[in-house]
């Protein structure tokens, strides 16, 4: 490995590192604004200089590429004089509202001026004034306060995809704009918000909320989707204030998408917190034990087989295991996990997970969409997928139209038949995929919706499994799932599956064969009431409240701990940043206490203990934040009738996509707002 | 003085026409052919030989520059660009070029271009330049009428197109990297160096740039020989140069003349000598208006070559020899310089972007003499603060004549400078601590 030297020190670099990076490696801390690892290298700021040896100039150590031999200096008066000289210029035009700015104790710009500055201005002519510039519900601006790093502008173009973040004029006229100042169409927009070193761009739900120093910091997992996106809760006493990524290079970098970060303000809305009980027509406030113990009588006349339960998009893995243990013991098998009823079979964990894994996508040298709209139902795969086309021009195909991905893709159809064309070898995209190295087929629940849904998975399977791309290397079998319920609860609920007749629990419900239907966090199943007598446990009073003749106020995400299974089987913990409203209770509490009434019996000791034998339900489980084992298919394949018909990508209301978003002001204003874009004069 | 026959633009003033035909007579495109079958080595060596320096303002070897170019066309294209952005204020020599002796530029560029490996040629002429664009465009023409361009370019089996972009106005995008970005379409801001556009240019491609003139005495060079080239002027700086002579002197003008002429001898021979005699000077910039002034005193004995003006801490730049005497407030004229160079920069990093705009103002301040003293000091500081903390050279072309100014004009300043800092502070306080604390006795 080739050595460079850096304040006297020599150290060993890999090929490729810049000086900045060489330096990292050496514990030199070099200040910096426009330079990050995500991003391409502007080498704008001019904060990073240091000397280099026969260089009369100072070099920008963030663009300088490292090389051997090379002799850095970083703590002369030289480069100390360099670094205040930025510094000045920098602070020259910025203006010092630090007391009535929202990045005040997060700001680069404060932190390094404090370190690498002088404490005082020279400069005293009038500062520059920029107009604030509009850029949606999400982003707050106040652009005189506005560097040039540019890191928000490369953020958009590169990561995001999007062209709508830019500079115009030049010189000190340069202004940080978005087009024609509309609102970024990208959910990945909040991200720049994290990137802007200054206050220039802020979080507008979050503005004058609170300072970084007063919240407590909780390190969380997401639920919107299924991805699993790592986070930081930040509370302040029982109110979330704002979410913001946590970095996790497997699975979602350091982005995180804007439903993530701002549907928290739906945690304080529409909140259940006190037990309901519909008398008459009306839900009527109630208690615990009046409550507990109507539905305990409830489910004491009625057969096992007239109870049913389902589990909704935001449940962790030990809430599904205690609803389990709560139905066993009811003798019920009536017992559903999915919202619509698209195919899954449990068999084998592979069928249902995310196999070629988040980071493998970016190995990945052909990526197969089938039915699935990645931009919305998961957003940071999308990210990563468009990632891997810039980096690496992955060709894509797409069967189905899910419109702008970000990324260029070819439509290869969009019929069940074009489907059964690949696996059948009848097209050019057959002999595509059996070429390549590293194909990855990512099929959406849109394609298993379909009625050929059972036969599109098990042809793909087998086709796949034949030409060699299920094995432990690599795995080219990918189900996008939406929901962050869906793979734990898959785990978990298994054996309440029956194979080919895989919705035989909507048949029922739709025949009306359930007498009690418990839901559990569950509000987007679609029901049409009659003379079921619905229990609603959950966090919001959203669609399941509104049918429900009790209902049980439970806790949201945020306010108990839990394992949750991300679509590539990866088991992350989510913890208990705040606590439940109310008289509301964690779940598993609230089975344990009707559980208590029916028998007597309590489902389980401690919460510790819950996770223990939830832990052991999962398949193929290996350590927490890790892949699950690899285990070969060894089922054979399970025909299914085929009928052609046209695959049509149901379109994913994004911002409304659970009872959190909905709730939420935040996202209603996105959502709003996106749908005025749909409604200008170029695109009707 | 240069002899009349050394010269190589001889329709400098468009004394015989520009068209091709005319060109033809005054040996343009003779025996091309001849010298481009000797092969890329030997003209790039002849090149070298001729110790021929860019004559766009940084003065770099030109042979040098073209052997930087891969030797074997790889898988990418070669591109050839010839840099005809000239904004520099004072400049107007490419202009003349463009417009009267456009044959030696599209004959230069054949040769430049097979020299490098290139089958493109781009020339990037400023927005303004319209009229001169629309001209060259007709020489090429011609040019492609009497087949000396296109495929098999005059008959030497290498096939070359000349491409014409305008710019749109910037300053900055005749700086090479903010050229190409701008032929690509992008903001004309430039590129961080290296890699150097002698590897990854034009569309990630390697591409050589060169100024207009540079690539015009190319043809003359290689048909008399690169000693001929070498003999003229003084070693290391040889040959010819277009010098642009204007300011406070009595007929303005372009010459050609021999690099290493006295400054002395330039402005009094050609431009008619200084209004009000030569002792009436009081200062001269002689290489357009980013480098350094040169007071009379300098003047007196000083000689045109990049060498020599570098030891005088100035340089010689593109010679737009601007001559400032002493009816100019000296002030004035570069707070006006400093006034360009803030509107002219690109806003891409910050010492540029921010100190432009300051020392403007300061020297605004200084010529409405509310300046203070200690202002001087801080526009110094200043110009330390932008100089070589740049991506590109902007960040010098801005602070040296303000540095120019202070190294030669001090006194002048400080006598504006009369008032007092309305705030006096003792000078011996350390840097970096709180002064507040020491005002209190017992801090």
């Amino acid at each position: 490995m080739p050595k460079i030297t850096i304040n006297g020190k020599e150290i060993e670099f890999q090929k490729g590192m810049t000086i900045l990076q060489a330096c990292d490696l050496a514990d030199v801390e070099i200040p910096r604004f426009c330079y990050h690892e995500k991003l391409s290298i502007a080498g704008n700021c001019r904060m990073c200089l240091v000397e280099m040896e026969k260089s009369a100039k100072p070099v920008a150590s963030c663009a300088m590429p490292a090389a051997e031999g090379m002799i850095i200096k970083t703590n002369t008066e030289f480069v100390e004089k360099a670094r205040k000289g930025v510094m000045e210029f920098l602070l020259a035009n910025h203006p010092l509202d630090c007391p009535v700015c929202d990045q005040g104790g997060e700001c680069d710009l404060q932190d390094q001026s404090l370190y690498y500055g002088v404490d005082k201005s020279r400069f005293s002519e009038n500062k520059r004034d920029v107009k604030d510039k509009y850029m949606g519900p999400l982003i707050k601006t106040q652009m005189t306060r506005c560097i040039h790093c540019t890191r928000c502008v490369r953020f958009a173009t590169e990561v995001a995809g999007v062209p709508e973040i830019g500079a115009i004029g030049r010189g000190e006229n340069m202004e940080i704009t978005t087009y024609l100042e509309n609102s970024m169409k990208s959910e990945l927009s909040a991200n720049v918000i994290d990137l802007c070193p200054v206050g220039a761009l802020t979080s507008k739900p979050y503005a004058f909320e609170a300072r970084p120093w007063e919240l407590k910091k909780t390190e969380s997992i997401d639920v919107m989707d299924a991805v699993g996106s790592n986070i930081r809760v930040d509370t302040y006493g029982w109110e979330v204030k704002r979410i913001l990524p946590r970095i996790n290079e497997d699975i979602n970098e350091e982005w995180i998408s804007d439903k993530t970060r701002y549907a928290c303000d739906g945690l304080l809305k529409q909140r259940l917190d006190v037990p309901y009980i519909k008398k008459g027509n009306k839900l009527e406030k109630s208690n615990w034990d009046e409550a507990i113990k109507l539905i305990s009588e409830k489910i004491k006349k009625l057969e096992p087989s007239e109870v049913a339960g389902h589990i909704g998009d935001m449940c962790s893995i030990e809430t599904i295991y205690a609803f389990r243990r709560f139905f066993e013991n009811l003798k019920s098998t009536n017992l559903e996990i999915r919202e619509k009823k698209f195919f899954i079979n449990p068999q084998e964990k592979l069928n249902y997970l995310f196999n070629s894994s988040i980071v493998g996508i970016e190995k990945s040298d052909l990526i197969l969409l089938i039915g699935c709209n990645p931009r919305h139902e998961a957003t940071m795969v999308n990210a990563r997928i468009r990632k891997a086309f810039v980096k690496n021009k992955v060709p894509i195909y797409s069967i189905g139209n899910p419109g702008d991905l970000t990324y260029e893709y070819k439509i290869a159809g969009d019929r069940s038949e074009d489907i059964k064309n690949i696996f059948e070898e009848k097209n050019e995209i057959s002999k595509i995929l059996k070429k390549a190295k590293k194909p990855m087929v990512i099929i959406g629940e849109s394609a298993l919706e379909t009625k050929s849904g059972g036969f599109i998975f098990e042809g793909f399977k087998e086709f796949l499994n034949n030409n060699g791309f299920i094995n432990e290397k690599w795995n080219a079998l990918n189900v996008l799932i939406q929901n962050a319920s869906t793979v734990g609860g898959l785990d978990i609920c298994s054996s309440f599956f029956e194979i080919q007749d895989n919705f035989s629990f909507f048949d029922k419900l739709e025949n009306k064969k359930f007498k009690f239907l418990y839901l559990l966090g569950s509000d987007n199943l679609n029901i049409k009431k009659e003379n079921e007598f619905i229990v609603y446990q959950g966090s919001h009073g959203d669609r399941g409240a509104e049918i429900a003749d009790i209902i049980l106020p439970g806790a949201a995400y945020t306010e108990q701990n839990g394992l949750f299974s991300n679509l590539e089987g990866r088991v992350q913990e989510c913890r208990k940043a705040s606590y439940p409203a109310g008289d509301a209770k964690e779940d598993w509490k609230i089975l344990s206490l009707i559980s208590e009434k029916i028998d007597n019996k309590k489902l389980f000791k401690s919460f510790e203990v819950l996770r223990n034998e939830a832990i052991k339900e999962i398949k193929n489980f290996s350590q927490i934040n890790q892949l699950p084992d690899f285990k070969k298919s060894n089922s054979k394949k399970i025909q299914f009738s085929y009928t052609p018909e046209k695959i049509d990508i149901k379109k994913l209301d994004y911002y409304y996509s659970n009872s959190i978003c909905r709730s939420s002001k935040t996202m209603s204003d996105c959502r709003l707002n996106n749908k005025s874009f749909l409604k200008d004069g170029t695109n009707n | 003085m240069l002899k009349q026959s050394d010269k190589i633009f001889t329709n400098l003033y468009n004394d015989f026409g520009w068209e091709i035909d005319s060109a033809l007579k005054r040996d343009d495109w003779k025996n091309t052919k001849d010298i481009i079958s000797k092969g890329k080595e030997y003209l790039i060596s002849e090149i070298k030989n001729s110790e021929l320096r860019g004559r766009g303002g940084a003065g770099f070897s030109t042979g040098l520059k073209w052997s930087f170019a891969p030797k074997e066309l790889g898988s990418r294209p070669h591109y050839l660009v010839i840099n005809a952005d000239e904004s520099e204020p004072g400049t107007c020599k490419d202009r003349d070029i463009l417009r009267f002796e456009p044959q030696k530029l599209i004959e230069g560029s054949l040769i430049a271009g097979y020299a490098v490996g290139a089958h493109v040629c781009y020339i990037y002429i400023r927005g303004e330049y319209f009229n001169e664009g629309q001209r060259l465009q007709e020489a090429i023409n011609q040019a492609y009428e009497k087949k000396f361009l296109g495929k098999n370019a005059c008959g030497t089996g290498w096939d070359f197109d000349i491409h014409i972009h305008y710019g749109a106005g910037a300053y900055i995008c005749g700086e090479e990297t903010a050229l190409l970005e701008s032929i690509e379409g992008n903001k004309g801001q430039p590129r961080l160096k290296p890699p150097f556009p002698a590897l990854v240019g034009l569309y990630g491609c390697p591409t050589i740039v060169n100024n207009v003139e540079t690539i015009a005495v190319v043809p003359t060079i290689l048909r008399r020989g690169s000693k001929w080239f070498s003999s003229l002027g003084k070693p290391k700086n040889t040959g010819t140069k277009i010098f642009c002579i204007s300011g406070n002197v009595n007929s303005p003008c372009n010459v050609e003349e021999e690099m290493g002429i006295p400054l002395k001898e330039l402005i009094e021979k050609h431009a008619g000598g200084v209004i009000g005699g030569w002792e009436n000077l009081q200062a001269v910039i002689p290489g357009g208006s980013s480098m350094p002034l040169l007071p009379k005193k300098v003047c007196d004995t000083i000689t045109m070559d990049f060498d020599s003006l570098i030891e005088n801490k100035s340089g010689l730049g593109t010679a737009g020899v601007i001559v400032i005497n002493k009816d100019q407030d000296i002030v004035a004229c570069m707070a006006r310089i400093a006034r360009f160079y803030k509107h002219e920069s690109c806003g891409q990093c910050t010492p540029c972007r921010e100190g432009a705009g300051w020392m403007w103002r300061i020297l605004e301040r200084t010529v409405k003499r509310e300046a203070t003293l200690s202002d001087i000091d801080l526009l110094e500081d200043v110009t330390k603060q932008i100089e070589g903390h740049t991506i590109c050279a902007f960040g010098e072309g801005s602070a040296w004549p303000v540095q120019g100014l202070l190294r030669h004009f001090r006194k002048d300043i400080e006598k504006r400078c009369s008032g007092e800092p309305i705030v006096k502070k003792k000078r011996d306080i350390p840097y970096l601590v709180d002064q507040h604390l020491l005002e209190k006795k017992n801090a």
